[in-house]
């Protein structure tokens, strides 16, 4: 039925596999830099949601709800072609000089990422009991200090899965990037289908390195599980 | 900030973000994204209801191909299924299917993995007795399940199938890649053909975004509480 003929060579070698591996060496680039943006964000955020202080709460809660109810693609592409009117120009001078594709990308997902670990780590918050607190602020620890001594270490720990679960969502969601010409794996497989008119080969293969990726990403979260919050859990 | 944004390119072409060329043309922008959303929403619905009872058959060799097909669409990204799509629906139907149908196609596909998992949850918080019940009045295990077990799993199931489609909403935005004319779309074609004004479209447009899912969020929380609330009766 389909008069199609495969040749798998031009993706496990020479050009095209030259291509798909610097795609990913992008992919992972970029999850990596959004990661570590988007948790300290995260943290942040996630901190002044507690806040004992009610408009700092509102400011916390809007930044949640505006950047989680649109879209990735739209906030790429403001970061991308509308962000200079409102950045300073040293700001702007600075992400020129840069690979500016690139930062505009990791900007956007990183704020994206960093609405839903905040959440991620509000309930891992939440499931510190709240004597811990009182306790704390009691011994005379401010609210911050509490949170940065007693509250937050815990909390982080419990909320390492889910962080890592962020992870490969961030991966995923970085091949929107493509749209603003960003090479990473995807860009890359459109390529090779573009030059070499092997769309299945190049596809398969981009969407083998992805589940490999996913694979992997789960087993480890399995590992931690396991080994560090219940080492105790039989069977 | 009055001074340098000029949010008068959006009254101008206000028309075309809503509704593109309609009636005089096909639909497009906010109309087109809303039609995209709605039929994948529906059509995810039902993948969703098929996948998730494949794959807690008690059949194994129905289980396991099942579970294989979920996590692999849920292990990529779903800009890389909507081109599986582009690029395979041509050559399995051989003839070429209009994009906001191979997007259509792409984001069913999708969805319907994630929603196949909360099909699972919903049917799994169901307690075991309901079965045995049903079974020992002699239903058949299908009409257990249909007539029984469903019905009740499909109500805790509401919330989370607004969530989806409040992520199907944003989702659509990806049609732009294969340039169907939605919200996006339209978005990026104005900005090319006014140059001045990127930081007013895109801030308009993600508002947009904004008011439909955030209205649709908090439709999805009321309904979790309203329904936990009948529960606990």
């Amino acid at each position: 039925m389909l008069k199609y003929h495969f040749d798998w060579s031009i993706v496990t070698s020479g050009k095209y596999f030259d291509w798909l591996v610097s795609g990913l060496k992008i992919t992972l680039e970029l999850s990596f830099v959004s990661i570590v943006l988007a948790f300290l964000l995260g943290l942040l955020v996630a901190v002044l949601r507690m806040s004992p202080l009610r408009p700092v709460r509102l400011v916390a809660m809007a930044y949640l709800e505006f950047f989680r109810n649109t879209p990735l693609l739209v906030q790429i592409f403001f970061w991308y072609f509308g962000s200079y009117k409102i950045l300073p120009t040293a700001v702007n001078d600075w992400l020129n000089s840069t690979n500016f594709e690139f930062a505009a990308a990791a900007i956007a997902l990183s704020i994206y990422t960093s609405a839903f670990i905040a959440e991620d780590l509000r309930s891992g918050i939440l499931s510190i009991p709240k004597e811990q607190m009182e306790a704390a602020r009691s011994a005379g620890f401010s609210f911050l200090r509490s949170m940065q001594y007693v509250i937050l270490p815990q909390a982080v720990r419990i909320t390492v899965p889910p962080l890592v679960n962020q992870f490969l969502n961030l991966a995923k969601n970085s091949s929107l990037a493509m749209t603003i010409g960003v090479a990473e794996l995807t860009y890359q497989a459109r390529q090779v289908e573009s030059y070499s008119f092997k769309g299945f080969e190049a596809f398969t293969a981009a969407t083998l390195v992805y589940l490999a990726l996913s694979v992997a990403i789960t087993w480890l979260v399995h590992v931690y599980d396991r080994r560090v919050l219940n080492p105790l859990r039989t069977g | 900030m009055g001074d340098f944004l000029n949010f008068q390119v959006i009254a101008d072409n206000f028309t075309y973000f809503m509704i593109g060329r309609y009636p005089n043309g096909p639909l497009g922008g906010l109309g087109l994204t809303l039609y995209l959303a709605v039929v994948s929403c529906l059509l995810s619905v039902v993948g969703g209801l098929i996948l998730g009872l494949l794959s807690i058959s008690g059949n194994r060799w129905v289980r396991w191909p099942s579970l294989l097909f979920i996590n692999t669409v849920r292990g990529l990204p779903l800009l890389m299924v909507i081109f599986w799509m582009y690029f395979l629906l041509p050559i399995l139907l051989r003839k070429t299917t209009p994009e906001s149908q191979t997007v259509i196609m792409g984001l069913t596909l999708f969805t319907s993995a994630y929603m196949s998992q909360i099909v699972r949850a919903g049917i799994e918080g169901i307690p075991k007795g309901q079965t045995e019940a049903a079974l020992s009045t002699g239903l058949k295990p299908w009409q257990a399940m249909l007539y029984v077990v469903l019905p009740q799993g499909l109500r805790n199931m509401i919330p989370s199938f607004v969530n989806q489609f409040v992520s199907l909403i944003k989702d659509t935005s990806l049609a732009f890649i294969v340039g169907v004319s939605e919200l996006t779309h339209v978005g990026t074609q104005i900005n090319n053909r006014t140059m001045a004004f990127p930081t007013e479209i895109f801030i308009f447009i993600a508002a947009v975004y904004f008011v439909i899912c955030y209205a649709f969020t908090s439709l999805s929380r009321v309904l979790e509480r309203r329904l936990s609330w009948h529960k606990a009766l």
